[in-house]
């Protein structure tokens, strides 16, 4: 409940903020708050927005879907080889920290303009946290748990679900949250260079024309969205018994 | 079911080494040679000098890992992996920290494939046996290392293993809970009429629930000395205060002592639990 309060009061917080920048910095570089939400509620209601948010959502979610079942088997496989979790997690910590944008002519080669760049873009963001906080996990799961499944003489089948993965299950949410915000980040980032479609493309546009309002609420939509996909898989992480 | 410690062998192992290969490429001698036979029924307890191979014994016997030379015999089949009936209590913790007590304890009925009704009669016994009835629904977190040990061995003995392999299990837990868990320990061992292998570092614990004692000299581990107990069956912690008691305690730590401070002499940094 504390969490809950707290989390009331930095909204209230930045709400505050919001408004006091914009008394300083007025119409040209800002809208305020109820400005926002006014031209937002107006928004809503038009069909060239859902047009525009179906799309990312759908990008969003095979993004989604690749960083999270590829990162997690990827991690898998090369957590469960002690000499192969060592080896590459130097090599992924430095593709992590490579600036994806200089990559992007490479992947508009590949995939060309449209979805599949944009759900590249995405999961290209997303795979390799997804994959290191899995991968970590594996390798730290606990000796004694493998020799104790094997003095059961459990199946691999039954280690890998019955064992490795609710030990890695607390991990792997805090990866997943992690690679689900990175994402999103990723498909937008994509849809303002290389689509005519997105929520990513609706604010490059806005941004040609100088329609802060639009850009504003379109971010407001989108933080709201991650804020509230944050809070269920943080709730799901402390669902989980450790 | 309660037959007394037999003369058939249960467990056999003739000439049986270890030797590790340490990533510098050299060769650590870690156990044997060791002949043993342990009786059908027997409670047989593993004194030695810390890192002297003990736990590298248990996981031959468990089948976890295999003798570098020499045979092992199970039931009179050479082992092969691990075999059917063979149940560990390993020197770590081992409970696992997503399920709940009761959980952690039916885990390996719920793998067999035991059915629902059975696996929750066996598990009430064995948690309330275990003094963990207050606690069967807490996680490992919110338990003592103590209690979490009890959890691990509730966990392998629902199992009703014929072979019981115990790597000092109560290690964590105080003087009288120790004296007390090894009565329990004693009168399972009754009532199942299991083979039991204890590995213990407190030669009272060994001498008082033991049938017979070995002790194990300084790395690499060779049995040194059998001492037979020849204590009746039925027995409890009382028996501390038979003269015999202290005979048989001091005489193991006089072998062990030796031994003891040989292993300290050549302890290399490597050397662990
Ligand atoms: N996997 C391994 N690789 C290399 N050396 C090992 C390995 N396992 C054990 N050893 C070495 O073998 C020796 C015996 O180890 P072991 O764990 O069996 O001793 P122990 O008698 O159980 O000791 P303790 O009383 O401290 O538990 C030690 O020197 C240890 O360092
Ligand atoms: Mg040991």
């Amino acid at each position: 409940m504390k969490r809950t309060g707290d989390s009331l009061l930095l909204i209230l917080g930045i709400l505050v903020l919001w408004q006091v920048l914009y008394w300083l910095a007025g119409d040209i570089a800002l809208t305020s708050p109820t400005g926002t939400a006014e031209h937002l509620w107006k928004l809503l209601g038009t069909a060239r927005f859902w047009g525009h948010a179906a799309e990312t959502a759908r990008a969003f979610a095979f993004a989604v879907a690749i960083s999270l079942v590829g990162g997690v088997a990827l991690g898998v496989l090369l957590g469960l080889n002690r000499t192969s979790g060592v080896v590459s997690e130097p090599i992924l910590i430095a593709l992590y920290s490579l600036p994806k944008v200089t990559l992007y002519p490479l992947v508009l080669l590949c995939f060309g303009l449209g979805m599949s760049a944009k759900v590249a873009f995405g999961a290209m963001h997303g795979l390799i946290p997804v994959t290191i906080f899995t991968m970590k996990a594996i390798m730290q799961i606990k000796p004694v748990f493998w020799r104790t499944a094997h003095v059961m003489r459990l199946t691999p089948r039954q280690m890998a679900f019955t064992i490795a993965l609710p030990a890695v299950l607390p991990e792997v949410i805090v990866g997943a949250r992690l690679g689900f915000s990175l994402t999103l980040l990723g498909v937008l980032i994509g849809e303002m260079f290389a689509s005519q479609r997105g929520l990513g493309f609706m604010i490059m546009s806005a941004m040609g024309l100088g329609d802060m309002a639009t850009i504003m609420a379109v971010a407001v939509f989108l933080s709201v969205f991650a804020i509230a996909a944050n809070a269920l898989l943080m709730w799901l992480d402390r669902a989980i018994p450790r | 079911m309660t037959e007394p410690a037999g003369n058939d062998v249960h467990v056999r192992l003739t000439g049986v080494t270890r030797a590790f290969e340490l990533s510098s490429g050299a060769k650590l001698h870690a156990l044997g040679p060791i002949d043993l036979d342990i009786r059908r029924g027997e409670f047989f307890g593993v004194v030695g000098p810390s890192g002297c191979g003990k736990s590298t014994l248990l996981d031959i016997l468990a089948g976890l890992s295999s003798p570098t030379q020499g045979t092992v015999l199970f039931e009179g089949k050479p082992i092969n992996g691990v075999p059917d009936g063979v149940g560990v209590v390993f020197q770590e913790d081992a409970s696992f920290s997503w399920l709940s007590v009761h959980d952690n304890v039916a885990f390996g009925l719920r793998r067999n494939g035991v059915d629902a009704a059975e696996v929750s009669r066996r598990v009430d016994y064995a948690i309330g046996f275990m003094g963990l009835r207050d606690f069967a629904n807490a996680y490992p977190a919110q338990l003592s290392g103590g209690m979490r040990q009890r959890v691990c061995i509730a966990r392998t003995l629902v199992l009703q293993p014929r072979l019981i392999l115990l790597d000092e299990p109560f290690g964590a837990l105080d003087q009288q809970t120790r004296l007390l868990m090894g009565e329990e320990l004693l009168r399972l061992w009754r009532e199942t009429g299991a083979t039991v292998m204890l590995i213990t570092h407190a030669l009272d614990e060994a001498a008082m629930l033991s049938d017979r004692v070995g002790v194990m000299s300084a790395r690499p581990g060779k049995f040194i000395d059998f001492i037979n107990t020849e204590w009746p069956r039925e027995r409890d912690s009382r028996i501390v205060s038979d003269p015999r008691f202290g005979a048989i305690t001091s005489r193991l730590w006089d072998k062990l002592r030796v031994e003891s401070l040989k292993s300290m002499g050549t302890a290399s940094p490597g050397a662990s639990a």
